[in-house]
């Protein structure tokens, strides 16, 4: 099997392929970025936490026209995972307004989104429909 | 007309649109002179010149108009705030002039972006070499269009389509409506990029950016320039009855910007920021919404301006899709909205932008803008917001002289 890499340090694969959020211990704002301090409160201290892998879309759109190089159509959304935003694409199904809908119920997946010069994979994610 | 009070003496716009054969100085000195003209004074009576453009924020754009217009040694402010740089502009010149360094300034702003495409999001690297983490989420590839979107069709379409999730109500042609007003609104104004009325079926059946949001539902790159005179009440008093007759009242100037709240890191929340702007500036000019005679607010995409009816609080919480359906933003409602068409089809070069929306609530106010005028408009509003995010917010009276 080649060698894998997560696209983004907040994913972490294995068996359990979930995502991982600096949470202030302060005020428990969450942010997937590096943090230099926490926007809501301003300190400093950070935890690790995994952070729900079901969701629901509270936002989506469909992107027809994008930069060279960026396939689409594509379904790019905001799922609330039990109280924590996270950006993504809806993936495993049509990109089309009759098969996506607001509130719809959907669960993290994975899949290779490219292979650099010496073989290693780089692993995204994107949330599908939890009925399949 | 209290001493402390700051207004708008003179304003210009130039004509939105394709301008290939002007650059950013000739497109800005043509709004400056104009302005300039308009409130009977010359680039000699200003204490300050903000000048506002984002994509030449590095340009010196008010160093190189005075070059053109007159070099006379004042404070110049080149100011750049995303799609508020002309409100930010505005308010730089209205700073100096409430701190007391000055009785008259100049605020401008000018954008070239004919042909521009998407300004965010239209262009990604290549996945190349060997995958090393960098950034601030570590990626070892481009994540635009493999983690949501960058591209501000597709932003401002999930801030809309986060609203229906809310509060119901929402659909693609809802949507489609809301253009399909500020294009009608267009064809009254001669300024305006594109002043073509266009069906339902046009605007649902045209070429599909990001879903709900097809082209015309986009804000239009175009290229202009918009400038205004401000002046303190103290200077406004011993000028001309006509001077003062003519001058509009800056009754609130408000900018903010996000608080955090949870998911403003994740999509952008254009909300809160909004809604304090418009709480604050309401206080400021003690008026309420229902004093409101017009509105121009930031419609970047028709997706956009269904949420921020309920922002700037001109409907109940929660009720911008029955507020609309009602009617209330067209021209002959109760609540005309973007009466010039808005940014959907006046066009947005950003740094003019913020400048131009008061120039139109202006227009009004002074009774002059002919087959468009809003009836006995006496109070008005503008709003802007910049991604990032700034809002800026203007409430305008007609003066009483």
């Amino acid at each position: 099997m080649a060698e894998q890499i997560p696209l983004v340090d907040y994913l972490v694969l294995g068996n359990d392929p979930h995502l991982v959020a600096n949470e202030c211990t302060s005020c428990g704002a969450r942010f997937f970025d590096r943090r230099n301090a926490c926007a809501s409160c301003g300190r400093s201290g950070f935890t690790k936490v995994d952070i729900p892998t079901e969701g629901e879309v509270r936002a989506f759109t469909i992107v027809a026209f994008a930069a060279p190089g960026v396939p689409t159509p594509y379904v790019a959304a905001m799922v609330d995972c039990a109280g924590t935003s996270v950006r993504a694409n809806l993936i495993n199904i049509p990109a089309d307004p009759e098969h996506v809908s607001l509130g719809m119920q959907v669960r993290l997946t994975t899949e290779v989104v490219g292979t650099d010069d010496e073989g290693t994979e780089a692993i995204g994610f994107g949330f599908e429909p939890k009925e399949a | 007309m209290a001493t402390d009070d700051v207004w708008v003496l003179g304003i210009s716009m130039t004509k939105f649109g394709k301008h290939p054969d002007k650059d950013m100085v000739d497109l800005a000195s043509e709004a400056v002179l104009g302005a300039l003209a308009d409130g009977g004074v010359t680039m000699a009576d200003m204490g300050v010149v903000a000048a506002g453009s984002l994509m030449a924020a590095n340009a010196g754009m008010g160093q190189q108009v005075q070059k053109q217009l007159g070099q006379t040694g004042v404070p110049v402010y080149n100011v750049a705030n995303a799609c508020a740089t002309g409100a930010t502009a505005l308010r730089v010149a209205m700073l100096a002039i409430k701190a007391g360094e000055t009785d008259m300034g100049l605020a401008f702003g000018v954008e070239k972006l004919s042909g521009a495409g998407l300004l965010s999001g239209g262009t990604r690297k290549d996945d190349s070499g060997v995958y090393a983490p960098s950034g601030r989420y570590g990626a070892v590839a481009p994540v635009d269009g493999r983690i949501g979107t960058d591209i501000m069709p597709g932003v401002f379409a999930q801030i809309g389509m986060e609203y229906g999730h809310r509060h119901g109500g929402t659909s693609f042609e809802l949507f489609a409506r809301i253009s399909e007003k500020n294009h009608a609104h267009s064809t009254l104004n001669p300024l305006a990029a594109y002043s073509k009325k266009m069906t339902l079926e046009e605007i649902m059946g045209d070429f599909m950016v990001a879903y709900p949001n097809t082209r015309p539902m986009c804000s239009a790159n175009c290229d202009g320039a918009a400038a205004a005179v401000l002046v303190s009440g103290a200077k406004l008093a011993t000028l001309s009855l006509e001077q003062r007759r003519r001058a509009v009242k800056v009754s609130a100037s408000v900018l903010t910007s996000d608080p955090w709240e949870e998911a403003c890191q994740v999509l952008p929340d254009v909300n809160t920021l909004t809604r304090n702007a418009a709480t604050l500036a309401y206080e400021q000019a003690g008026v309420g919404p229902d004093d409101l005679d017009l509105v121009e607010l930031h419609d970047c995409f028709a997706t956009a301006e269904l949420v921020h009816y309920d922002n700037l609080m001109l409907c109940e919480p929660g009720g911008a899709v029955d507020f609309f359906n009602s009617g209330a933003t067209w021209r002959n409602g109760s609540m005309p909205v973007n009466v010039s068409g808005g940014l959907e089809s006046k066009g947005h070069p950003i740094g003019a932008t913020g400048i131009a929306n008061v120039w139109e609530v202006a227009t009004h106010l002074r009774g002059e803008a002919g087959p468009r005028q809003i009836e006995g408009a006496k109070v008005g509003l503008t709003h802007v917001i910049g991604l990032g995010s700034a809002c800026g917010v203007h409430i305008l009276e007609k003066s009483a002289a």
